[in-house]
């Protein structure tokens, strides 16, 4: 059984490239662009990882994540955010609500593949 | 009061406006060596006269400059002698520590600027963005394996999209950051307009003195005309702001008209609460007043800030050496924020700001609910804090600890400060 990883960005060119790199890898992606409704999303898909990009419309990565620490079922999901602010006060804050690993843009593709491949071997 | 002529008609006399006269007199403007003589033949008296307390602000600068970089052990107690005997030098010594104090804090404005203006997040978020897309897609269609020719399409006209987004955008960061000098530290968000115009100003607006005869028609048309000066307005919610402003500078000048003002100051040494007490007004009309007149005699300028409940500044009139950060928070431990907890009681509190050579202020602190109270809604509470330089020979009438604040975190040197947000830039942990 493949392994499901959710994409919570917005802008379309970077989930294409990261779908693609991903699917090729041998994970099912699935995609969601929206803020508001991230958290549902989440819940709804049951993903076995989750990329999430900090600045979302609607709603901050940081207030999602927030979210999903909060339910049982999200509390242990493994989840890579992404910013484009790199500033340690940004990466602080995202250690603080629980996130597994922080990743600034640009990155390359076999960074985020091989830190995803870490977070759920096998 | 120059020898008992009054500021205003000695400035006409000699052709100046009266808040540039004000400047010279406090050792903020240089007068021209015409002026001068103008001045002292005005006043009936020497040249030389005049320039006793210039050749005190020299002295003050070199020691200054001189306690800047203590690791080069200038003769501090030979300041005088060189002064004296090399003028020309000691002048530029003390110009160039004034003008490194001013990049100081053009520095410090800039990097507010770079962290928190909304305008050049946005822009570097779509270049950041931009070229994510194009290093993925690029890393894609170039680091082998297979690609089915329809995703090779999608691909390459993701590239040509990405490409064309990252040119706009880096035009956009060029024509932001290149109209040079005069752009710097022009303002970026709308109250930004009404700061610039009050900065230029000194905060004092001759235009809304003596009104109090006036029509409403006549008041009306005067904020009319002066929110037309005040350049960038865009929006009505930006000219509200801006009208709102002068409209409490009307009300504060008809409740304390300028002359009574002046000689109330004179009489109560700037007090506050005596002042409040004189005209019947709330220690912040009065703290408006003190800040937004001219001083009066051998009185320093004073600052003043406002914040609402949600700690945001409104009123920003700075001080040299009390530097206001231009956006996000200020310092914690500001007076000011503490009166925010204590509604109703004025603090009285003595600041010392960091730096080569430290400065000690006195902050009169007081937050009060801004509007009428209601019970349908929660009060909302301003609160102001007026500062006031202090030397060493002036306590400002307070006998309580001297408390270590800055400006903001991101410019604060101070180490281990309990109340410290995020990193300072000028501390080693942040290069």
């Amino acid at each position: 059984m493949t392994k499901q990883v959710l994409v919570i960005e917005d802008e379309p060119n970077i989930v294409a490239a990261i779908s693609f790199i991903l699917s090729r890898d041998g994970w099912t992606v699935g995609t969601h662009t929206n803020g508001e409704t991230a958290v549902q999303a989440v819940l709804d898909a049951k993903p076995d990882a989750l990329i999430l990009d900090v600045m979302l419309p609607g709603r901050s990565g940081y207030d999602i994540l927030q979210d999903l620490r909060a339910h049982d079922v999200t509390r242990r999901l493994p989840v890579l955010m992404l910013t484009a602010r790199g500033q340690r006060t940004d990466r602080e804050q995202a250690e603080r609500l629980g996130v597994n690993r922080f990743m600034t843009k640009p990155f390359s593709n076999a960074e985020v593949v091989e830190t995803l491949n870490e977070l759920l071997p096998g | 009061m120059f020898l008992g002529q009054k500021q205003s008609a000695l400035a006409t006399a000699v052709g100046i406006s009266a808040a540039y006269l004000n400047l010279i007199e406090h050792n903020r403007r240089r007068a021209g060596s015409k002026l001068l003589q103008d001045l002292a033949q005005e006043l009936k008296t020497d040249p030389r006269s005049l320039t006793e307390g210039a050749e005190a602000a020299l002295l003050g600068a070199l020691r200054e400059a001189g306690q800047r970089m203590p690791e080069i052990a200038p003769e501090l107690h030979r300041s005088e002698d060189l002064a004296g005997r090399f003028p020309g030098w000691s002048a530029l010594v003390a110009a160039q520590h004034q003008r490194i104090r001013d990049l100081e804090q053009l520095v410090e404005a800039l990097s507010d600027r770079l962290t928190h203006d909304p305008e050049l997040a946005a822009s570097l978020h779509e270049v950041i963005s931009a070229v994510t897309a194009i290093r993925s897609t690029v890393g894609i269609l170039t680091g082998g394996g297979e690609i089915d020719p329809e995703w090779q399409l999608r691909f390459m006209g993701n590239m040509r999209d990405e490409g064309r987004r990252l040119s706009s955008a880096a035009q956009g960061l060029v024509e932001y950051l290149e109209p040079g000098a005069d752009r710097d530290m022009a303002p970026v968000v709308p109250g930004e307009e009404l700061a610039a115009f009050l900065d230029q100003r000194d905060h004092h607006i001759a235009e809304l003195e003596g009104l109090d005869d006036a029509t409403p028609e006549q008041v009306a048309a005067r904020i009319d005309a002066l929110t037309a000066q005040v350049g960038g307005l865009e929006t009505s919610a930006a000219k509200d702001v801006v009208r709102h402003h002068f409209q409490q500078y009307l009300d504060d000048a008809v409740a304390m008209p300028l002359a009574a003002f002046q000689a109330a100051r004179a009489e109560t040494l700037g007090d506050p609460s005596r002042l409040a007490d004189l005209f019947d007004q709330p220690l912040p009309a009065v703290m408006r007043r003190l800040a937004f007149v001219p001083a009066w005699d051998d009185h320093q300028d004073v600052g003043l800030v406002s914040c609402d409940g949600s700690g945001t500044l409104s009123i920003r009139k700075s001080l040299p050496g009390f530097s206001l950060p231009r956006f996000g928070a200020a310092c914690s431990y500001w007076p000011l924020y503490q009166s925010l907890s204590r509604p109703g009681h004025p603090l009285r509190t003595v600041v010392e700001m960091p730096g080569p050579t430290p400065r000690r202020f006195l902050c009169q602190s007081v937050c009060l609910p801004r509007d009428a109270l209601r019970f349908d809604l929660p009060p909302v509470h301003e609160a102001f804090m007026l500062i006031e330089p202090l030397d060493d020979t002036r306590t400002g009438g307070s006998d309580g600890p001297v408390l270590p604040v800055g400006s903001s975190c991101r410019v604060c040197p101070r180490e281990g400060c309990a109340a410290r947000r995020e990193a300072s830039l000028l501390s080693a942990d942040a290069r």
